[in-house]
């Protein structure tokens, strides 16, 4: 039991951490505290929540170093567009919430039918192999999205590949990107997602899928022996991770007016990677705080000008060394032992109640 | 040696079937849970295991034994499927393996353990167990996700079986713990735990005494037949401890580069010379 209820407060803390995140924010933008420069981060830490949670399913629950994962949401994001687009100029869709929840739904889709098509040849790899082919696949779906065009024209959706005489509005003006996108995305759907993900995530650890997944992390062969499916629990993990990638992208995109394909770059992947390390690999709510930390810093590094990403990156170093270094450790284990002592004269109280005082 | 142990052994007796296999007696009617056929497997010219025929009985323990380098886990790599043999056939329960892979053969009732310990070590006991489940215990991904009524019936029988499944050796207190914090012969015992939870017809066992004091290799003895008795499934083990191989094993067939010298009773091995010999060395005329 003990190791359950361990992770049922790992659960209650990461939810209720989220929760009151969004509540205070709320708070704040109804009472004008919050500063125009934060309110504008609001979605985009959304989306990179849940990036990191979605990359922490492939590197640290199935164990595969994956590095390209921007290119999955710049599937999204696109796909999202185009969805919002064509909704709204074919169909007169005005009611936004249902409009966003479509297009976040195609571009789930559609970055998960990426992640299947790229998963067949690229799962047939591990460790550094694995992470090479997919920095590979991002950057040729990031080419790929450069040569898209895409109009619509009365309830007809037309597609060009590196030809842009479409007929129509265009949606996807191939290098330049998308341009005057509708801006719909909204907080509210960002929390929501955020939900969906952790829920996605912490329900599939403790269920049947995802021991088997993390027993191929620990230990393939053995996995293999008991009767796991490696190839179909890998493709499980990293498709779902795929969907959740495209969601968080068709969010992002539809968060601006205008994008282009080069916005997601290899090192946007390489940034997702950094939230989940300094997270703690197969740490959710770790990935959580480091991506809403690491999104904030860089706006909050703007005083420093030219020196910003320098500031940024010894910051990062400093924050990678001290949670590592075992005084400072032990130190916080010391502040937060308290506490948790609090909660364990509780239980064992609770305990006699039930027993009826037999236990001393 | 336990009482029980003994009794096994002596109330065997071994007799000849038309294949020149030899089985238990009380397994001579059943389809044999194993049979090899001049099963060979080379790596780059070199025959790491040549002709290799081995029969065993439905509820057969059996022992695999040989020097050092002989191709005894060679063998149970053969037989789990992570090597496709070049010559040959395994048959379990009379069906071919030929082609199938390392899950299919698990499914077909292949379970075994391994002789450097490979648990998934970040996990607790019961998650060990659970996962040696997998097969036996189904529900889909989307009943785990958004905890269908499914989901907590599965998961209720899962634990169930599992605690059932430590309870037989005495672990139910330990599925809390982290498996790969265990003492070493925990550990090989719990392997062995995980590989019955997938419910096997043939149970491998790579060198279960290793590292084991006496009194542990003592309890695995009962152990190992308390499976045999209670799953009334075959078991087939590699093992250096002749103390076990000899108490416990039924049929022990000798391997030696590759190829089997022998194979009959404990009683039959310990007293053939050729055993002894790829043991010991040859007898030198000078010595004298």
């Amino acid at each position: 039991m003990r190791a359950k209820r361990k992770k049922l407060i790992y659960n209650a803390v990461t939810f209720g951490l989220v929760i009151a995140a969004f509540l205070i924010c709320q708070y704040m933008i109804s009472t004008g505290q919050m500063t125009r420069s934060l309110r504008n981060q609001l979605i985009p830490i959304c989306c990179w929540i849940v990036m990191a949670v979605s990359l922490n399913l492939v590197v640290g629950i199935s164990g595969e170093l994956s590095l390209g994962h921007a290119g999955f949401m710049s599937v999204g994001a696109f796909t999202g567009i185009v969805v919002s687009g064509w909704l709204l100029n074919a169909f007169q869709m005005e009611d936004v919430t249902l409009r966003l929840v479509l297009a976040m739904a195609a571009g789930g889709l559609l970055a998960g039918v990426a992640g299947v098509l790229i998963g067949i040849p690229v799962l047939r790899l591990k460790g550094d192999y694995l992470a090479i082919v997919t920095l590979a696949f991002g950057e040729i779906i990031r080419n790929v999205m450069d040569c898209v065009y895409v109009s619509v024209e009365g309830q007809g959706l037309y597609f060009g590949f590196l030809n842009n005489k479409l007929p129509g509005t265009l949606l996807l003006n191939g290098p330049n990107g998308a341009v005057g996108v509708k801006k719909i995305a909204t907080f509210t759907a960002g929390f929501i997602l955020i939900i969906i993900a952790l829920v996605v995530i912490l329900n599939l650890i403790n269920s049947r899928s995802g021991r088997a997944i993390m027993a191929i992390r620990d230990a393939r062969i053995a996995a293999e022996s008991v009767g796991i499916n490696i190839t179909k629990y890998r493709m499980m993990a990293f498709v779902t991770s795929a969907i959740m990638a495209g969601m968080a992208g068709a969010l992002y995109g539809l968060n601006y007016s205008t994008l282009v394909a080069s916005k997601f770059k290899f090192d946007q992947s390489i940034n997702v990677l950094v939230f989940v390390v300094l997270g703690g690999i197969g740490n959710t709510l770790g990935a959580v705080i480091a991506a809403t930390a690491l999104t904030v810093l860089p706006e909050m590094l703007r005083d420093f000008g030219q020196y910003r990403m320098l500031v940024y990156a010894v910051l990062l170093i400093v924050i990678m060394l001290t949670t590592n270094n075992p005084t400072i450790r032990t130190f916080l284990d010391r502040l937060i032992a308290p506490v948790k002592r609090l909660f364990r004269k509780k239980n064992a109280a609770e305990l006699l109640k039930q027993t009826g005082g037999d236990a001393q | 040696m336990s009482e029980q142990v003994k009794k096994h052994r002596a109330g065997t007796k071994m007799v000849p079937v038309p294949t020149n296999a030899i089985v238990p007696e009380r397994d001579v009617d059943e389809i044999p849970v194993l049979e090899t056929r001049h099963l060979g497997i080379e790596f780059g010219g070199l025959k790491a295991v040549d002709d290799f025929n081995l029969t065993i009985g439905k509820t057969e323990i059996a022992g695999l034994i040989g020097p050092n380098g002989a191709g005894k886990t060679t063998v149970f790599n053969l037989l789990t499927k992570v090597y496709e043999p070049t010559t040959g056939a395994v048959l379990i329960n009379g069906k071919d393996l030929h082609g199938m892979s390392i899950v299919q053969a698990s499914k077909l009732g292949i379970a075994r353990t391994f002789q450097n310990i490979r648990l998934f070590d970040k996990m607790t006991v019961e998650e060990n167990v659970r996962i040696g489940l997998h097969n036996q215990i189904k529900y889909d991904m989307f009943s785990g996700i958004l905890r269908l009524p499914r989901y907590w019936k599965q998961e209720k029988r899962q634990h169930e079986k599992a605690m059932e499944l430590l309870d037989i050796f005495g672990m139910q207190d330990l599925a809390d713990e982290v498996s790969g914090s265990l003492p070493y012969g925990v550990q090989r015992r719990l392997e062995i735990v995980r590989a019955l939870a997938t419910d096997p017809k043939l149970l491998l066992l790579d060198e279960p005494a290793a590292g084991m004091n006496p009194h542990e290799t003592e309890e695995l003895m009962e152990n190992i037949a308390k499976i045999r008795d209670r799953f009334q499934i075959a078991i087939l083990l590699i093992e250096h401890d002749m103390s076990l191989v000899m108490g416990v094993c039924e049929g022990i067939c000798v391997l030696n580069f590759g190829r089997v010298i022998a194979k009959g009773t404990a009683d039959e091995i310990q007293a053939n010379p050729v055993v002894i010999e790829a043991y010991l060395g040859k007898k030198k005329e000078a010595a004298k």
